[in-house]
């Protein structure tokens, strides 16, 4: 049992990771505006993976007191993440939706999406 | 170049980030005794809520609830701001072929259940898993399917600006009540019931089928200045 967390904790600590370091690599090496925007998305669910997995108990089970389950409040996994994530989520969207009207914006105005091609930004 | 600079900078940050979280202990009760057992057990016994994660964001963090709904409500004024154009210029929607009578009549069909799946996954919020943000993403993805599915389908904006304001200001109204009747902002005015009971958590249910509609009504507008962008 100890062996097999051991594994899950690299799996689950090692993914998120390599989600947030994928997304931080495509936002400053990609060229495309959008790829750039896709790119903060990813790290965005790095960083939503790594806040779950921080409130993961072993063998635990939802924070619901549904019918059956009202006396295992010892076995419940950490509530308080779950609900920070759930904020970050929709902050997220919210970031995601105003970034990508921008590159719209961009688009409109200078007809490329590559910001190397757009004169007036450097990187 | 460019490229093995960032990709050295990153295997220095992922290095120390790995190091860093390998020290705590997965799935090891570290954090279990503490604040978690002070919110399971308050959520359970005094507000009576089964959902334990809808009891912290409607009520132990109500407030930071109502500024996420603002982050919601501005982020979708911002883009509509963004991609402003003078009346005239809006144009048709921007699909490409039309759908076949298959998606059509598939459409028709669906819509009515998927906003009741999002009715009840936003009235349940309280009991089991779901809420107000995700009810009214579901409900949103019904819109999505019928404005991607009929290019002369609309939605009335000014419907949606009023379904998003009066949600809005009952959440305000809901915990300026609690300020002037318990002494502090969104407290439960309303009796708590009995656990697993459908009106139970007082003012808990009520405030999460607003976020519901708020978000709903949100989301639809984002999608619909986002369809009416030609390319």
């Amino acid at each position: 049992m100890e062996k097999y967390l051991d594994i899950l904790e690299i799996a689950i600590y090692g993914s998120a990771v390599a989600l947030i370091l994928i997304g931080l690599y495509g936002a400053l090496t990609k060229k495309s505006l959008i790829k750039i925007v896709l790119g903060l998305s990813i790290m965005d669910s790095g960083i939503h993976l790594m806040m779950i997995a921080l409130g993961y108990l072993k063998g635990g089970t939802a924070p619901i007191f549904s019918k059956g389950f009202e006396n295992s409040a010892d076995q419940m996994v950490d509530p308080i993440p779950q609900a920070l994530v759930l904020t970050a989520i929709v902050i997220g969207f919210g970031v995601t939706a105003v970034a990508l009207s921008l590159v719209i914006r961009l688009y409109r105005h200078h007809d490329t999406l590559r910001i190397d091609e757009i004169k007036n930004l450097k990187w | 170049m460019k490229k093995y600079i960032v990709l050295g900078l990153l295997a220095v940050l992922g290095y120390y980030l790995m190091s860093i979280f390998l020290l705590v202990d997965f799935g090891l009760p570290h954090f279990a005794h503490g604040v978690k057992d002070v919110y399971l057990s308050s959520s359970k016994n005094i507000l009576k809520v089964s959902n334990a994660v809808t009891a912290i964001v409607v009520n132990f963090r109500g407030f930071d609830t109502l500024g996420e709904v603002t982050v919601l409500f501005l982020s979708a004024t911002a883009m509509s701001g963004i991609l402003y154009k003078k009346r005239h210029d809006i144009g048709e929607r921007s699909i490409l072929f039309p759908a076949s009578s298959i998606i059509r009549s598939g459409a028709k069909m669906l819509f009515p259940s998927i906003t009741l799946l999002g009715i009840y996954v936003f009235i349940h919020g309280h009991l089991s898993p779901g809420g107000g943000f995700q009810g009214g993403t579901i409900i949103a993805t019904g819109f999505l399917l019928m404005l991607l599915t009929y290019q002369n389908y609309s939605v009335s904006h000014n419907r949606l600006v009023w379904v998003e304001s009066v949600a809005g200001m009952l959440f305000v109204i809901i915990g300026l009540a609690g300020y002037f009747m318990k002494g502090s902002f969104l407290e439960n005015v309303l009796p708590v019931g009995e656990l697993n009971d459908l009106f139970s958590g007082g003012v808990i249910g009520i405030i999460y089928v607003l976020v519901g509609f708020k978000v709903a009504a949100e989301l639809i507008g984002i999608i619909y200045t986002i369809l009416h962008e030609k390319g």
